[in-house]
């Protein structure tokens, strides 16, 4: 493997002008999402999904602000824009359940969907912690960002990154990233920004740290983020020995129930 | 501006990363908002007395930089016994003619010294308004007296700094919370900040759009701004300046090479039917003799001999004859009532969609529909070309197609990267483009289309002379590819200009009076210089000094800071280390620094112009502003202006507040259209009680061509919204998601409704007054993906009188709950708004 790429979206700089909605989807030629308008500030596409691998949340937080006389009033005073992307795990459950080989991790330590296998089962979907991962209608398959793989092997930064004017999304060689991350943060908070924070930079979280990673201004849930995410795999082998456990209770159970009628089967069942 | 110059913003983020700290002041709070240190919501209309009361502040309190002040602008320069202000005339400045609603300025002018100063008074007022006059007097200005007295003590009572402190005195931080809704202490917080970070050591820039130029005191708003940063010291000095963005790629280059009626390229004014018999008639009128303008007869001569070539001679006035002429007014909305009265018979409407994008929509189509012919180049078929068969008078029963016999031609256009050529930005930074594919179909560039067109035009001319002026051009360009394309590469070494060698000029100081040059537009030469094409030159940032001289052309003369000989101090000293951009070599006797000096290179900073000097031999070492005719920033205008030498705040046309400050409720000079077409909200009513302002989206480009049928963008903001605060919904019964009818005297739209506290009921006057936000992108055609109802034509057709853009920023509106009636029933629903 090559030296491991990701995405640093910055979020404090971020404008909310979706050119990486765009970009990303003239690059990978994605259908559009309909034209619904949701009411829900200026976002009208509503999340990642199989036809949206970039996705711009917009959060209006409203405070009370001072204002004359009886006027009570509030207005908002912050209006939180984040460019959210498939977060590349370390530990990526969905590529751990795809039962094709459709998911696989590149050189570039990205996870990527291959078209021409995934077969739709979909065991995928329900497997990412993020909610990232999704089936597309009328297709079957499942679709997610690829961190443009095609573009990076042709030397390429993505789409979303080359066109986002800000610098708000960075792409780069993870470890610098972090470097970087770290510094912006440094400097935020000591601006007196200490709303600041690194969301997914962590190796030690639960999905193994995120091949994208974010600096927030609010907490997680705010951007709907879950705010501890765990690789939904993480207890699989256990759940294995469990199961395997289980299934020589069972055995044994069964075994005892010849020897002594049925009394064991549910003790065997309780785990 | 980061709504609608996100690529341009990434700067704002760049100088914020760096320390700078940014204001927005908006009526909502928008993306730009939310990355700026402070919002301050404004109530749309009201600019002139926020920026007002900040001149009010820095003069009140000597924060002016002095030394930058009496050495760089006008302001101890006295003005005339004659003139009165507004302060004097309850809202008037003298010279008014209530009649026919125009000033004449000639008691607007520096006190005399005894010599008539040329075409100060001639060109103004009453002609001036007829013929949109600001625009015609190139960025000089009008002239004006190069050497007024003087008194440099700014003591004087009718010096331009009394003048000012008196004018301003009553636009105070409380008459800024009354009419604006902006507290004294956010208020103070911006006063603070601009004064602090400006003078020897900093500047502080400001960054418009047209939320400041489309109001009656569009051109007033900017003047302003243009007072308060001559005062501050922060005009041609890097982070300084007026920043004004623009709508659209290369706006700045179609008034370069004007699209306009009222210039020739250059700035060159147009020449009038009646007051410009011949060439010396006109060069006598326009301008004044001194500064750079006073060499105005080489750039006209060199324009005429780029058009007419060989046929251009000294004996036949070098084919001025040949140029078409104004009578009056003919901008755009003045030609629609054309239109509509019978009298314009054609019409070319090219990548614009006023059907859509202009304001009050249905006079457009009204004139539209009673045109001989129409021609439309655009890229998709636009709503301007399918009015007829499709348009909102077709449901409400006002039109029939069958009585409709417009011609319309329309005839598709290649888009920008179908074509090569040139765009040139707001900082005047010309940068060339390749083609990066053929045009598909029938799909043409614009200079295919003009070029051939004129070719077909030529060859069914006869010897007639009505023929001459068309026969006699210029029109050799080599041609390229199937398709036969005109080389642009060619067009633009034309603009440039040849010398009499046939060679490339390199700079406007080569234009001769004689005609042995000949140059296309005299500010872009030098874009060819050398016989290279230097607006193509991409040179990357990192490889060159932070002026990025060697990336694209900036006119004049690759000039990046415009008058940034006041970059330096008289004696020609950087004002400071930190802001050293251009000073003065005494060894090397010359302007050096980072940029190109916008300056004769080797006038030192002592030179005193000798008595009758012209042009800019007549300007002093130490008069930066080259295109005046005296040198110096105007804070006070002398003549140029249809509307008053200083800024009043009046109210929008259209306003639920009255104007507290002056007998005069809006500006008496502002163009309005008193006809059936053209209706009018009356100020007060309470049947329209809501101030209503629209803008752009991100996701969307203007009227909607270019964005409307292409998924990508549709599926982002797929719906006309209105933005409402909370309050205001509450108030009407508005459902978030549900639908609003916005209702004004010229028509009723429907819109959904986006409840938000990004909009802030304002206490104006002791009570409350709610802003209703709409963009204006849909359409009900135009192949879009999306479409909606026409924001545009709910507005009226009021314009500002020295440039004649429509006030679309702020007028008053209502707003019910619901959609809006269809058909015949909206009409009704219009009639009772009307007469009740």
């Amino acid at each position: 493997m090559t030296e491991r790429m990701g995405f640093f979206t910055d979020t404090s700089v971020c404008i909310g002008c979706k050119a990486c909605e765009v970009a990303c989807k003239e690059w990978n030629q994605l259908p559009d999402d309909g034209f619904v308008f949701e009411a829900t500030s200026y976002d009208n596409t509503g999340q990642l999904g199989a036809s949206t691998w970039r996705h711009v949340a917009f959060i209006e937080q409203t405070r009370t602000v001072r204002m004359k006389e009886d006027e009570g009033d509030s207005g908002v005073d912050r209006w939180l824009m984040s460019s959210d992307v498939c977060k590349h795990c370390t530990h990526a459950a969905c590529l751990d359940v795809c039962p094709t080989g459709a998911l696989f991790r590149t050189e570039f330590g990205t996870v990527v969907v291959q078209e021409d296998i995934c077969n739709g089962c979909g065991y995928c979907v329900p497997a990412c912690p993020f909610g990232v991962i999704d089936r597309r209608e009328g297709d079957g398959r499942a679709w997610k960002c690829t961190m443009c793989y095609d573009r990076q092997r042709g030397g390429l930064e993505p789409a979303c990154a080359k066109a986002c004017p800000t610098d708000s999304i960075q792409f780069g060689p993870l470890d610098e990233l972090r470097e970087r991350a770290e510094d912006r943060l440094e400097r935020l908070h000591a601006d007196g920004r200490s709303e600041a924070r690194l969301y997914g930079e962590s190796p030690d979280d639960g999905v193994g740290g995120a091949g994208a990673f974010f600096l927030l201004l609010d907490e997680p849930e705010v951007y709907g983020l879950p705010p501890d995410p765990v690789v939904t795999t993480r207890d699989l082998p256990s759940m294995w020995r469990w199961a395997g456990a289980a299934a020589l209770s069972v055995a044994g159970a069964v075994a005892v129930a010849f020897a002594g009628g049925f009394a064991g089967f549910r003790d065997g069942g309780r785990r | 501006m980061a709504e609608c110059h996100p690529v341009g913003f990434q700067w704002v983020v760049e100088a914020r990363a760096r320390g700078a700290k940014v204001f927005h002041v908006d009526p909502r709070f928008t993306r730009t908002s939310a990355l700026a240190d402070r919002h301050l919501p404004i109530r749309a209309g009201s600019d002139i007395v926020l920026l007002g009361a900040l001149i009010n502040h820095v003069l009140a309190n000597e924060l002016d930089f002095r030394e930058y002040v009496l050495a760089y602008t006008n302001a101890a320069a006295l003005v005339s016994e004659d003139f009165r202000d507004t302060e004097d005339l309850d809202g008037l400045f003298s010279g008014f003619d209530p009649e026919t609603r125009t000033y004449d300025p000639s008691s607007w002018s520096y006190e005399s010294t005894g010599e008539q100063a040329p075409g100060e008074t001639l060109e103004g007022g009453l002609h001036h308004a007829k013929a949109a006059g600001a625009d015609r007097y190139g960025s000089g200005g009008a002239a004006a007296h190069p050497s007024p007295p003087k008194d440099p003590t700014l003591r004087h009572p009718r010096c331009v700094y009394q003048i000012l402190r008196r004018h301003f005195a009553r636009y105070t931080p409380e008459l800024v919370e009354r009419l604006c809704g902006i507290p004294p202490e956010d208020f103070a917080e911006l006063a603070d900040a601009i004064t602090a970070n400006s003078g020897r050591e900093r500047t502080t820039a400001w960054v418009y759009s047209v939320g400041w130029t489309q109001h009656t005191v569009g051109a007033q708003y900017i003047r302003t701004a243009a007072i308060l940063q001559l005062l501050l010291g922060n005009m041609g000095r890097p982070g300084g300046g007026i920043l004004a963005l623009r709508g659209h790629a290369s706006i700045q280059g179609s008034t370069d090479i004007p699209t306009l009626f009222n210039i020739l390229p250059g700035y060159l004014a147009m020449p009038h039917a009646h007051r410009h018999e011949n060439l010396d008639d006109y060069l006598e009128r326009e301008g004044g003799e001194t500064g750079f303008w006073g060499n105005r007869r080489s750039y006209l001569v060199s324009l005429l001999k780029a058009w007419w070539g060989e046929a251009a001679t000294e004996e036949n006035d070098f084919c001025f004859g040949h140029l078409p002429r104004l009578t009056g007014d003919h901008g755009h909305y003045t030609t629609v009532m054309g239109q509509i009265d019978g009298t314009v018979k054609g019409y070319f409407v090219v990548g614009e969609n006023p059907a859509v994008g202009s304001s009050g929509g249905r006079a457009q189509r009204l004139g539209l529909a009673n045109l001989d012919w129409l021609v439309v180049r655009d890229l998709t078929l636009v709503e301007t070309a399918t009015f007829w068969k499709d348009g909102p008078e077709l449901e409400t029963g006002e039109m029939r197609t069958e009585d409709i016999a417009t011609e319309v031609f329309f005839l598709p256009a290649a888009s920008h990267v179908e074509k090569e050529g040139t765009f040139t930005n707001t900082q005047r930074l010309l940068q060339w483009r390749e083609k990066a594919l053929d045009p598909v179909g029938d799909c043409r560039s614009d200079l295919w289309f003009y070029y051939h067109l004129g070719r077909l035009l030529r060859e069914r001319l006869t010897g007639d002379e009505i023929d001459r002026p068309l026969r006699e051009l210029t029109w050799d360009y080599p041609e390229e590819g199937e398709h036969r394309d005109p080389s642009a590469a060619a067009v633009l070494r034309e603009i440039n200009g040849v010398g009499p060698d046939g060679r490339a000029l390199s700079s406007s100081t080569q234009l001769r009076p004689d005609g042995s040059t000949a140059c296309g537009c005299w500010i872009y030469c030098g874009v060819y210089a050398g016989e290279v094409n230097h607006a193509a030159r991409r040179r990357p940032g990192r490889e060159q000094t932070p002026v990025a001289p060697e990336w694209g052309w900036a006119w004049p003369a690759n000039r990046r800071i415009l008058y940034n000989r006041a970059s330096a101090d008289p004696e020609g000293r950087p004002w400071s280390e930190r802001k050293a951009y251009v000073w003065w070599d005494a060894e090397r006797g010359e302007w050096t620094g980072h940029d190109v000096p916008d300056f004769e290179r080797n006038k030192p900073p002592d030179y005193v112009p000798p008595e009758g000097a012209r042009a800019e031999a007549a300007l002093a070492g130490t008069d930066p502003f080259i295109m005046q005719s005296d040198g110096k920033g105007w804070l006070y205008v002398p003549a140029g202006l249809a509307d008053g030498p200083l800024p009043a705040h009046y109210e929008p046309h259209e306003s639920p507040v009255r104007n507290p400050l002056y007998g005069r409720q809006s500006n008496p000079a502002r163009r309005i259209y008193a006809r059936r077409e053209s209706p009018y909200n009356p100020p007060g009513s309470p049947r329209f009680p809501y101030v209503l302002t629209t803008y752009r989206l991100t996701e969307h480009h203007t009227a909607g061509a270019m964005s409307r049928p292409l998924a990508y963008l549709a599926e982002l903001q797929p719906e006309l919204f209105c933005e409402v605060s909370p309050e205001l919904a509450a108030e009407l019964g508005l459902v978030n998601g549900g639908w609003a009818t916005i209702v004004t005297s010229r028509t009723v739209i429907e819109a959904r409704v986006l409840v938000t506290g990004r909009v802030r009921p304002l206490r104006i006057q002791g009570r409350t007054v709610h802003q209703v936000g709409l963009p204006y992108h849909w359409g009900w055609g135009g192949g879009g993906l999306v479409t909606g109802d026409v924001t545009n034509d709910l507005l009226p057709l009021v314009l500002d009188p020295n440039v004649y853009i429509q006030e679309s920023k702020a007028v008053t509106c209502d707003v019910r709950p619901g959609r809006r009636p269809r058909g015949r029933a909206a009409l009704d629903l219009l009639e009772v708004y009307r007469h009740d």
